[in-house]
Parts: C-alpha cells; sequence; structure tokens
C-alpha cells in the first residue's frame, strides 16, 4: 500500500487536471449531520460510515463520501452550470477482517449542468478515462435509467412497479418481487389467509392499536393488497424481457444493437437508449474506443442507491481491489436534496491511494 | 494457565457452573458470595474469571480469556466476522432465546418480512421519517434486514423494555430475544412468519486470538477429552 504522502501527492495532480479542466475547487467539512446522510441511505450507511456524537449538533458521522456536501453547496446557490472539484479523506467502516481501508483519499470530478446531459456524462467518463489511462485498467458502464425505463414501461399496477423500482438496488429482493408479481411465486400462506378473511369480512385483529402507524394507513394497505390480489400477474413475456434486460453484458455497439431490438417490444425503453446512443457518439468524439467499452446493464445496482442513469466504473486486474474510480449521473438526488430545486449532475471519484499503489507495481 | 471466562451471576452462571460439573469440573465462586474471583477443582492449568456475559465477546475477541460462555446471539452481534475470531467448541443446551422482529397485532397486513418492507415504504411516505425498529441487536439485525432486502427502516436503540417502546411511540416495530412470547403478547406484539433472526443459546468458545503456546493447547486438549468435544485448530 502506498504511504499516505504518495497518495497525496497523487491526489494533487488529479486535483490539478481536474482544475485544468474547469472545475472550481471546494471543500467539504469532514464531519457531517448524521440525519441527512441516514434520510438519503438508509440504516446501511451506519454500516459503512462512522457515528459520531456531537454534544450540541446531535449525531455526526465522518464524511462518507463527498457527493452529499458538494451537492447541499450548489443547491444552495452555484452557479449554473458549474464545475467542482474536490479531494480529502472519506471514512468508511469495514465490517470484515481484511485489507480494504477505512480512511483513504478520495479525488472527484462533478458537473451540474441542465444542457446536454449525454455530453457531460462524456465529458465525466472521458476526463477520467484519459487520467487512468496508463494504468490499463478496465472500464464498465451501464444506465440504471434504461432499467427504470422498462419497470415503468410494464403493463401491471403502479403499486407493483413502484415497489420495483423502489428495490432497483438490491437486486434479491427485486428478483423475489419480479417472481410474485409475475405469478411465478406462490402467494405466502399468510397472504393468502389474509385475503379470505377480508373476502368472508370477518374481524382481521381485535388487537388495540398500537403505535404511530393509523388505522387509515392500515386500511390503505389492506385496500391496496386486495387490488393486488384481484390484478392478473405481469405478462410472462413482460417478465422475460425485463430478465434479458437485466442480463445484458456485451460490449457497446453490441449492447446497443440488443436494447435496440428490445425496445421494439419494450417502446418505453426507448428515450432512454436513444440517450445511450448520444452518449456513446459524444464518448467517440472525446476520442474513447467504444468498440471495446464494456456495458452491463445491471451495472451500479448494488452500489448506494442514488445513481439513476449512466454509470461507470475503473477495475484493476485484481479481482480483490476496491474500483479504483467509479461515478455516475444522480438527477434525484439533486431533488431530494435541493429542497424544491433540481438539476443534472453527473460525477465521480478516483481513489489517488490506488492509482499510486498501481503505477508503483508497473 | 488457560483462562475460562463465564458469566458472574444469576442462573446462567449457575447453569454454567452445573454444565462443567456433570463433566467433572468444579467451578465455584471463590470468598463470599459478592466476591467475582472464581476458583476451579478438577482441572489442571484452568483458572475461572467471572465477567459480565455482555463483555465476554470483547475479551475473548481481545485474546485476554482463552475459552469463554456467552450468549451466541452476542458473539454474532458484538464482533464483525465472529467466525474468524472465536471458535464455536459446543452448544451448552441452556439459555436459549430466539431473536425475532415483532410489530404491533393491531396490524393485519403485516405477517412477513415482504409486508414489513411494504410498510416500512407506506410508512415513511405518511410519516416523512423512516420505520423506526427498537433493538440492541445492531449488527444482526442490519445484516439480517439486508440480506433480506428490507427498506426504508432505521434502527433505534433500546437496552431494556423493548416491547415497550412502540406504545411510547419511539418505535414502530422491535427486534428482540425472547423465549416463551408472554412479553411479546402482553404488550400486543406478534412475531412475523419469516422473522426469526438468531436462535441462541449458551455456547462456549475459544478465542483464536489469546497466546496459545507455553502448554496452553496441552491444557485445552485435556479439557476437550474431560468435556467431551473436539479440540479446535485455532
Amino acid at each position: 500500500m502506498a504511504p499516505k504522502a504518495e497518495a497525496r501527492a497523487e491526489a494533487d495532480r488529479l486535483m490539478a487536471a481536474f482544475r485544468a479542466a474547469g472545475a472550481v475547487p471546494v471543500e467539504a467539512d469532514i464531519l457531517q449531520p448524521a440525519e441527512v446522510l441516514l434520510d438519503l441511505y438508509g440504516e446501511d450507511i451506519r454500516a459503512r460510515a462512522y457515528v459520531t456524537n456531537d454534544p450540541i449538533r446531535g449525531e455526526m458521522m465522518l464524511r462518507p463520501d463527498f457527493t452529499v456536501p458538494v451537492v447541499q453547496m450548489h443547491m444552495a446557490g452555484g452557479a449554473d452550470p458549474a464545475r467542482y472539484a474536490y479531494m480529502g479523506e472519506v471514512f468508511r467502516k469495514q465490517e470484515h477482517l481484511s485489507e480494504r481501508k477505512s480512511e483513504y483519499f478520495q479525488v472527484g470530478y462533478e458537473v451540474f449542468a441542465r444542457e446536454n446531459p449525454e455530453a457531460a456524462d462524456a465529458e465525466v467518463f472521458a476526463l477520467f478515462a484519459g487520467l487512468l489511462a496508463p494504468l490499463g485498467l478496465r472500464a464498465v458502464t451501464g444506465d440504471i435509467a434504461i432499467l427504470m425505463a422498462a419497470v415503468r414501461g410494464l403493463n401491471t399496477l403502479q403499486s407493483r412497479k413502484a415497489a420495483l423500482l423502489r428495490h432497483i438496488w438490491r437486486p434479491d429482493r427485486f428478483t423475489r418481487l419480479l417472481d410474485r408479481f409475475g405469478g411465478r411465486a406462490p402467494v405466502p400462506e399468510s397472504r393468502a389467509r389474509l385475503l379470505a378473511a377480508i373476502a368472508s369480512g370477518e374481524s382481521l385483529t381485535d388487537a388495540p392499536l398500537l403505535g404511530l402507524r393509523s388505522e387509515a394507513e392500515i386500511a390503505a394497505r389492506l385496500a391496496a393488497l386486495r387490488e393486488d390480489a384481484a390484478h392478473p400477474p405481469v405478462p410472462s413475456d413482460e417478465v422475460a424481457r425485463l430478465e434479458t434486460l437485466l442480463n445484458l453484458s456485451a460490449k457497446s455497439p453490441a449492447a446497443l444493437a440488443r436494447l435496440r431490438d428490445l425496445s421494439r417490444e419494450m417502446p418505453a425503453i426507448q428515450p432512454a437508449v436513444d440517450r445511450m446512443e448520444a452518449r456513446l457518439a459524444a464518448l467517440a468524439t472525446r476520442g474513447i474506443d467504444i468498440d471495446t467499452l464494456d456495458f452491463e446493464a445491471s451495472h451500479g445496482r448494488t452500489t448506494l442507491e442514488y445513481y439513476d442513469g449512466f454509470v461507470f466504473s475503473f477495475h484493476a486486474a485484481d479481482p480483490a481491489l476496491p474500483p479504483v474510480a467509479s461515478g455516475g449521473r444522480y438527477d434525484a438526488m439533486t431533488v431530494v436534496l435541493g429542497s424544491g430545486r433540481s438539476i443534472p449532475a453527473v460525477g465521480g471519484v478516483i481513489r489517488p491511494g490506488l492509482v499510486a499503489d498501481l503505477k508503483g507495481a508497473a | 494457565m488457560l483462562k475460562l471466562g463465564v458469566p458472574s451471576k444469576g442462573r446462567l452462571m449457575e447453569q454454567c457452573f452445573d454444565w462443567f460439573g456433570q463433566r467433572g469440573i468444579t467451578l465455584r465462586k471463590a470468598g463470599s458470595d459478592r466476591e467475582y474471583a472464581g476458583a476451579v477443582d478438577g482441572a489442571e492449568g484452568l483458572e475461572l474469571v467471572l465477567l459480565s456475559a455482555g463483555e465476554i465477546p470483547r475479551e475473548l475477541a481481545a485474546g485476554r480469556i482463552h475459552l469463554g460462555v456467552t450468549g451466541s446471539d452476542l458473539i454474532r452481534d458484538k464482533l464483525a466476522d465472529w467466525d474468524r475470531q472465536v471458535a464455536e467448541l459446543a452448544p451448552l443446551g441452556f439459555g436459549h432465546a430466539d431473536l425475532i422482529i415483532a410489530v404491533p397485532t393491531s396490524w393485519p397486513d403485516v405477517e412477513t418480512l415482504d409486508d414489513l418492507d411494504a410498510a416500512a415504504a407506506q410508512f415513511r411516505r405518511a410519516h416523512g421519517h423512516r420505520l423506526r425498529i427498537a433493538t440492541k441487536y445492531h449488527r444482526l439485525v442490519r445484516d439480517f434486514l439486508t440480506s433480506n432486502g428490507v427498506a426504508d427502516y432505521q434502527l433505534v436503540d433500546s437496552q431494556g423494555a423493548t416491547e415497550g417502546t412502540v406504545k411510547n411511540l419511539t418505535a414502530e416495530a422491535i427486534a428482540d430475544i425472547t423465549s416463551t412470547g408472554e412479553t411479546l403478547r402482553a404488550n400486543h406484539l406478534k412475531i412475523l412468519a419469516d422473522g426469526l433472526i438468531h436462535q441462541s443459546q449458551a455456547t462456549l468458545y475459544a478465542a483464536r486470538s489469546a497466546d496459545w503456546g507455553n502448554g496452553a493447547p496441552a491444557v485445552l486438549a485435556s479439557l476437550a477429552a474431560r468435556l467431551g468435544i473436539t479440540a479446535p485448530t485455532l
């Protein structure tokens, strides 16, 4: 592992390159209010971030990433469009005994721009690809927006689509839900009993109402369960197409051709596929060899759930190493953190410590 | 000397003493009843250390004791990658308790984790915060819910009287240990059909990071023979 000084020197080099690309350097506090991060990422972030307590400010976290504070700073009054660069330590608890570091540098580049999002995607990716080129890394790309469009386009209940969309980032549960909505998994015994009880009109419980969840909320969910039970399953050909899409993995031109084929039967994904095509053209213009660029439709599904468009990562040959760089588009997060405002945003981070390691090994 | 850590009071201590006693090793408190010094008869080279059951996982992980008896729930909750830090020698057949997830009985629409997940999404939309689950077993519960793909919940810490948190409006659901389920029923809570996180019992563990030089393996081997268990590779 590279000593900290080498990682910092590498971070300085990358930071200089990001500034040369037009980014304004920004800083972020190491201590971040836990509430925002918990609200955004959920309980899983507690397993990954160091939580500490401030007597006045309450629960705080050691910065697990820069994206949230940078988005907050931008939404509080940044230029439009804007490009930012930052560098500093991030802190990640390691829940398993391993060589992985719990404290390391990140250098990041973020673009907030309303015009031509595909060009902004290509700008970030090409900038990273150029800086990392000497290391001979493998780049993988994906596009969460295509998956989301495919789910939205299913011919089924809105509530089922909402449940699937919620779980795009939890592939196991997504699969289980799809099995159930597609009629491939049996109705759980407890659900069958409940539905029979509702149908017979008998009283469902004689227990006193307890806690914050109200009678109206319970009634609303019971109604939703009845509606779901009465509705036919998602047609099997639609389920099959969605699975074909999720399993798609190919070089970018072949992946695009497959998606074009799929979009004839899944018209809902067409606009997202058009955007992918525009992005590939923008990447080619910037000198990226798209013929060798990997596309995996499910890429980005197991990361923290804020990417909702283009996603990418750069990997060293050693599969035990974490990605050297990763990033993507997170338009929806700017809505959540923007209190009423939003702006399309894309960015990524490089781990200079890993870059220094790989340079040292070369 | 091989150090054996055993819970320092209550039924758990007595049952521990009985278990070893039935195998010809007498463990007892030395001196007065209030003193936490232990004594061993019938096993050469074994030293008894009386500790709070909750501290035994930490002492094992640090290697300050070679062997220890505590609940398997505490080991799994308090130690990351527990099986790389300790070796399980023998379940002792007492101290049984199930770590479960329970919700109000007044929720007829929630019987499974699937339902809990859906109710959590709905709750968050209605109340503007995540559905709260009160527990003291943070790691076990979080790992369980993560592996089952439950989202939109948050854990709130509860070190005691956890069954009362729902009525007191500090949580919507709980994850706690139960043996008969009576306290749950009395507090109008029901266990989810697939909400069993871990079946715990008192278990004898060996610390992988303890000093196993200086004749300790010989003491362990003879102890293992007496106890009728296989000595682990450490």
